[in-house]
């Protein structure tokens, strides 16, 4: 088992920089995530570590192994893709056995592999399907059992889930935790589902036009975003600009009392807060509050077990709360309400 | 469907097929002088069996278009691979040069040959043949495996060498069966542009050497006789045997695509 180590990555599609001088550690063993929206070069990234792409500059190395100028076919990798790209001409077996034959397993060896991955991933007994004969979510495992069944260095998943509906999304997400956790194989995964990247991942690295801008364990990089960008793409924020002052920042919706320590004094600062960490009611109901903000609650968007209230403030900032609905309080749209949080929940960013 | 349109369609196939359907029927009836009610006789096939210039035009034609469809769908394949999987320089424009000639009428190609191999000392015969068929049918070949091309999706070669395939056997492995109904489809195209070919074929034919079509334009100069319906019969039997596999291994083709 061994990690993978992206230094100093960088390539241009023509003038036009993809990647722009990417480090990025791949513990072994672990889930790492590639998370971005398209054209932030994840998928570049994920292909050059492949050996798909040559990178115009820097180095990838597998452990100790510098890979960076190895074709694919020697890199021993297993990759998923976002077509599945299975072999339409050959049936299920002859798919996932297709690995093992090239590095020269063949017979009763092969066949007990091909059968041990196929229940792993639940498809026992579908070996002389068509791929065609198979649903999405049937197809997307006979990917996953022909990229793991011959126990690869690295696992590579590009967006294996996206061409799925939800529920079945949901599902599958729990199964590849698993089956990761099980195989104990090194992963890198590419989405751009903040949801994929937060249930499966143990590290999130969020990129944005080539760059890594965050990377760390999923609630490390919601709770602590750095970036607007990361915060807003990584779960959803409420963010207030204004001047630092001696107690908090001071921000046109009023004054922000933050936890860290504050930049300095009478600079800019930018702060998030997430929907969820603020609680809404009733003007002056709540008597102790670092951080209280007053606005005209505008809307409520009923979702079953939580809502979504969107204030806005005097200065026409929009507010998104997100409560239970367990002990919610009547609140009528047009009226006047508070949303209250503490300074703890207050993250200050870098601009 | 009004049953306007119906006669009209019956009436476009009726001009389509009656002069082919006389010509079959003539072929088994008894009066050399076309005349009625038909008696039906093989006998005009039996002449033909003896008949030596028809029987060794025949031979010709199937050889050249034999060995046309072999090297025409070879290069035309390989054509093919490199203008849909390689990027190189002046690539589109050779993408462009490959179409004219199914354009540029035969009677200019077949002058151009003729002084071209005259020039450079290929001269005339079953060879010039070949080579002025092969050059006929290759862009035809380029088509329809090209179209092919379009249905195999690069990601499964791909899957193939993160798998541990060389370039080449993911190629052998994944490309080629898939590509494989294309490819057949590519060579029975050929084999009917040759053997239907007259202009190239007659200017490049020599007393002694030619082909049917040739063979049978020369001797309704000559006086016409229903032997030439026969081996038009036969033939046409062929050629219609092979359009049908070709209309098989298209939708083959499809097919596979999709799965």
């Amino acid at each position: 088992m061994v990690g993978v180590e992206a230094a100093s990555v960088a390539k241009l599609y023509g003038s036009k920089p993809v990647l722009d001088d990417v480090n990025m550690t791949f513990e072994a063993g672990r889930l790492t995530t590639l998370l971005g929206p398209s054209g932030s070069g994840k998928t570049t990234l994920l292909r050059i570590i492949a050996g798909l792409i040559a990178p115009d500059g820097g180095r990838i190395r597998f452990g100790t192994e510098d890979v960076t100028d190895a074709p694919v076919w020697t890199r021993n990798i297993g990759m998923v893709f976002q077509s599945y790209a299975l072999f339409p001409h050959m049936n299920v077996y002859q798919n996932v056995v297709f690995g093992l034959n090239r590095r020269g397993i063949r017979g009763s060896d092969a066949k007990r592999e091909v059968l041990r991955a196929l229940d792993m991933v639940h498809l026992s007994g579908f070996e002389r399907r068509r791929p065609k004969e198979l649903s999405g979510g049937q197809q997307q495992r006979v990917a996953l059992a022909r990229a793991i069944v011959t126990r690869p260095r690295v696992l590579l998943l590009d967006e294996p889930l996206s061409a799925l509906d939800r529920r079945l999304r949901q599902s599958m997400q729990v199964e590849l935790r698993q089956i990761q956790r099980d195989s104990g194989l090194t992963t890198i995964l590419v989405t751009h589902d903040q949801e994929e990247a937060l249930v499966l991942s143990d590290s999130v690295a969020i990129l944005d036009r080539g760059r890594i801008v965050q990377q760390g364990r999923p609630s490390e990089v919601y709770e602590r975003p750095r970036t607007p960008f990361a915060a807003s793409f990584l779960g959803d924020a409420n963010f207030f600009a204004g001047r630092v002052g001696p107690d908090g920042i001071e921000t046109p919706s009023g004054l922000i009392r933050v936890e860290e320590r504050l930049p300095a004094l009478g600079s800019t600062a930018t702060v998030a807060v997430r929907p969820e960490k603020m609680t809404i009611g009733p003007a002056g109901a709540v008597q102790h509050a670092d951080n209280r903000i007053e606005a005209t609650l505008q809307e409520i968007v009923y979702a079953g077990a939580v809502s979504t209230f969107i204030l806005r403030t005097a200065d026409g900032t929009e507010i998104k709360v997100l409560n239970q609905n367990a002990d919610a309080p009547e609140l009528s749209p047009g009226t006047v309400v508070e949303a209250t949080w503490s300074r703890a929940r207050t993250i200050l960013l870098q601009t | 469907m009004t049953a306007l349109a119906r006669c009209f369609l019956l009436a476009v196939i009726l001009f389509l097929y009656l002069p082919v359907f006389v010509m079959v029927a003539m072929a088994f009836n008894d009066s050399a002088l076309y005349t009625l009610p038909l008696v039906p006789t093989l006998r005009w096939f039996e002449a033909l069996a003896s008949n030596e210039k028809l029987l060794a035009a025949s031979r010709n034609s199937l050889v050249i278009a034999a060995a046309t469809s072999v090297i025409a769908t070879i290069l035309g394949t390989m054509a093919s691979l490199a203008l849909s999987r390689r990027h190189f320089r002046g690539r589109s424009l050779l993408q462009i040069l490959l179409l004219p000639p199914i354009s540029i009428p035969w009677l200019i190609t077949g002058t151009a040959m003729l002084v071209f191999f005259f020039w450079t000392g290929i001269g005339r015969g079953i060879h010039a043949m070949m080579i002025g068929h092969v050059a006929l049918a290759i862009p035809y070949v380029v088509l329809i495996v090209g179209a092919g091309m379009q249905s195999v999706r690069v990601d499964l070669e791909e899957a193939a060498m993160s798998l541990g395939s060389t370039p080449f056997h993911a190629f052998v492995s994944v490309t080629l069966p898939l590509l494989a109904p294309s490819i057949a489809a590519a060579a029975l195209f050929a084999f009917a542009v040759s053997l239907d070919q007259f202009v190239v074929s007659y200017f490049l034919s020599t007393p002694g050497v030619s082909t049917l079509p040739v063979e049978i334009y020369s001797s309704i100069r000559q006086g016409f006789t229903p032997e030439i319906n026969a081996v038009s019969t036969i033939f046409l039997g062929a050629s219609t045997l092979l359009i049908l596999l070709f209309a098989q291994l298209s939708s083959l083709g499809g097919h596979r695509g999709r799965g």
